[in-house]
């Protein structure tokens, strides 16, 4: 597989644009996914009764559209994550790969 | 034979699995043998002769150690995202969070919640990574750039430990399970997953396990589905209206629509939110799934999959236990006899999913779900034997006893062995356990996968800093803070050891906020201080590791067969 040593790879300006433009989505989204979650903890912890706001006129309340909110919220960051990698992040790896054959 | 004669008595099997729902579900009545269920046992057999079908043909192909711990890294993403979401979804997110929504309406959802939002993050930080650096075991990963022997130790502690918890908590349920819906008893049960599972797993390594595992989470979707969508038609698929009926039902009124007392304690909730999210980025059997792909993308659209399947899957919960209030609590053939109103559930709460299967599917649909119930625990205990048995064989054995030098077919030889004495142990373990309280276990592996696994992972990817020593002293002084955090708690404190009420150490249920801190401030701290050649050596190694973990240059690709 590749021959160049990982020093050459390191100065190769498409790696350094893949390893600073994936960490930095990776670790917001993951900080999204913290306060998103996190915010929901602790609603539930210090101000339950604002999830048991009624919704219009019937029983439902804030709180069910809020967990369905969370629980959608987890699968479509990982699909936005996903959808950003398989484009732009493995081209800039194949580019990598070539570069470094 | 009578659908429902069989599900009188009760049980506390499915408790077991869950490390809280203890204090929210009914009492331990007891779990006493009950009539045979034909149609369960008959579609059980059906799911255990096609496994075994598969594992004859796992067997063929399984002769080279890849082919054993990672299916020679051939399995799709796709593939993969079912079969993690198999992996995952266990007997307890199926019973116990549909029976807690039948107890206490919104609480349930809390859990759910919790047990999903580790997915995400294990995508953006460390589901490529893994499978750039790792092999075989996510102690492959850890221990990358360090002193193999320290660190391989280590890592195999946290996952044996991981592994037997979780183990014991899953085979004490599937007795109890088993007894209550197949009419078998315990021990049989016990013996009849025990053994299933060595069979699985000897012969057909990761290639029969991610098959068994992606049939079951089929089954189990497709179950599950079938039953929300029947509870949405019988409410013309109108929420409101099933809300209201449930609300209408049920003792606590329209409290079931909002958080109720389970989470009393932020600091508690918080704790627990931290255990169950990265717990899951910990769990070796879990891990151990990012290396049956070919490469990286592969595993990062195999944890999106995963995340949409579990997602889901926990929103049919969530319909299920509301259907239970209004179909199962309000029918007098679900109740014991001569009494009314939800409490009075045959078999206590964690049955009302299966009460439902029987009210909206009748007996053959109640006897689909019994074996799906039964499926879904095998397809557990097998990966997690798996990832207990890779640890000894690829991490104790091949790689610290042998140094690296290992025969490849020894390898796999002691990886047999292992299985086969995990099995036993597990079936023993699970017999010796029957009438104790277990609910404890998987929130104990959970925080020791958070507080030792995941940060020694975490931080050997992303943290140059980090040497042998402080890997070691982090890992192990995680591993005892979460050990003892969880003897000390409530629910080993007082409810296992009998203690008075509030005389617990530790007020919190679970330890991960105190134990994960001391873990990385131990990482920290011990490798800032650690001026051994050695810890010279972890530094510089750390940029080579890096440019791999994101590119994948040198990760070891499919084996061909």
């Amino acid at each position: 597989m590749a021959t160049a040593s990982y020093e050459k790879i390191e100065k190769n300006p498409a790696y350094q644009e893949l390893v600073r433009k994936r960490s930095s989505f990776g670790w917001t989204l993951s900080a999204t996914m913290l306060i998103i979650y996190f915010g929901f903890i602790l609603l539930v912890g210090y101000a339950p009764k604002t999830l048991g706001i009624p919704l219009g006129t019937g029983v439902m309340t804030v709180g069910i559209p809020v967990g369905l909110v969370v629980i959608i919220s987890a699968f479509v960051l990982t699909g936005i994550y996903v959808l950003r990698a398989n484009s732009e992040y493995d081209a800039l790896v194949r580019k990598i790969v070539e570069d470094a054959k | 034979m009578s659908a429902k004669k069989f599900l009188t008595g009760a049980t506390a099997g499915a408790l077991a699995f869950l490390p809280t729902l203890a204090l929210a579900a009914g009492a331990i009545e007891g779990g006493s043998k009950q009539e045979i269920n034909a149609a369960a046992i008959g579609m059980f057999l059906a799911f255990v002769l096609l496994t075994l079908g598969i594992t004859y043909w796992a067997a063929k192909q399984t002769r080279s150690a890849a082919q054993f711990y990672t299916a020679g890294g051939g399995i799709t993403g796709f593939q993969n995202g079912l079969a993690i979401a198999g992996d995952y979804m266990s007997a307890a997110s199926f019973l116990g969070i549909s029976g807690l929504v039948y107890l206490s309406g919104y609480d349930g959802l809390i859990y759910s919640v919790g047990w999903l939002v580790g997915w995400p993050i294990v995508t953006f930080l460390i589901a490529e990574q893994l499978r750039n650096l790792g092999k075989f075991t996510f102690a492959d990963v850890a221990s990358f750039r360090f002193a193999q022997t320290p660190i391989r130790v280590l890592a195999a502690c946290g996952t044996l430990v991981t592994v037997a918890f979780y183990l014991i908590a899953q085979m004490v349920g599937a007795g109890k399970l088993i007894q209550l819906l197949f009419g078998l008893d315990y021990w049989m049960a016990v013996v009849i997953v025990g053994a299933l599972m060595i069979v699985y797993v000897t012969f057909g390594g990761m290639v029969a396990t991610t098959w068994v595992q992606i049939i079951k989470a089929c089954l189990l979707l497709a179950g599950a589905s079938f039953m929300a969508l029947m509870v949405l038609y019988t409410f013309g698929f109108s929420p409101e209206s099933l809300f209201a009926k449930a609300v209408e039902v049920h003792p606590k009124k329209i409290a079931i629509m909002e958080p109720g007392s389970l989470i009393s304690n932020p600091l508690s909730a918080v704790s627990l939110g931290l255990a169950l999210m990265f717990g899951t980025a910990g769990l070796p059997h879990i891990l151990m799934r990012f290396f049956t792909v070919s490469d990286a993308k592969a595993a990062r659209k195999s944890v999106f999959y995963a995340t949409g399947f579990i997602g889901y899957f926990y929103i049919l919960t969530f319909i299920i236990g509301f259907g239970a209030i209004t179909l199962v609590s309000t029918n007098p053939e679900f109740l014991a006899a001569g009494k009314t109103g939800l409490a009075a559930i045959k078999g206590g709460s964690n049955m009302a999913a299966i009460h439902l299967a029987s009210a909206v599917g009748g007996n053959v649909f109640l006897g689909f779900i019994s074996a799906v119930a039964f499926a879904t625990i095998l397809a557990v205990v097998s990966g997690l034997t798996l990832a207990g048995a890779s640890a000894i064989s690829h991490d104790l054995y091949a790689t610290v006893i042998k140094n690296g030098k290992a025969n490849e077919q020894d390898e796999i030889r002691i990886s047999k062995i292992s299985t086969i004495f995990l099995g036993i142990l597990a079936v023993i373990l699970g017999i010796v356990f029957e009438n104790q309280n277990v609910a404890f276990m998987v929130g104990l592996a959970f925080a020791i996968a958070a507080s030792c696994n995941f940060p020694v992972l975490v931080m050997s990817i992303f943290w140059k800093g980090m040497t042998t020593r402080g890997a070691v002293i982090g890992g192990f002084l995680g591993l005892a803070a979460a050990l003892v955090g969880v003897v000390l708690s409530p629910g080993v404190w007082e409810a296992v050891f009998g203690n008075p009420k509030g005389s617990a150490p530790f007020p919190y249920d679970n330890p991960a906020l105190f134990s994960m801190t001391i873990a990385f401030a131990g990482i920290w701290i011990g490798s800032l201080l650690d001026s051994s050649k050695r810890a010279a050596e972890d530094r510089a190694g750390f940029p080579a590791q890096y440019v791999r973990s994101q590119t994948g240059i040198g990760a070891a690709g499919a084996a061909s067969h």
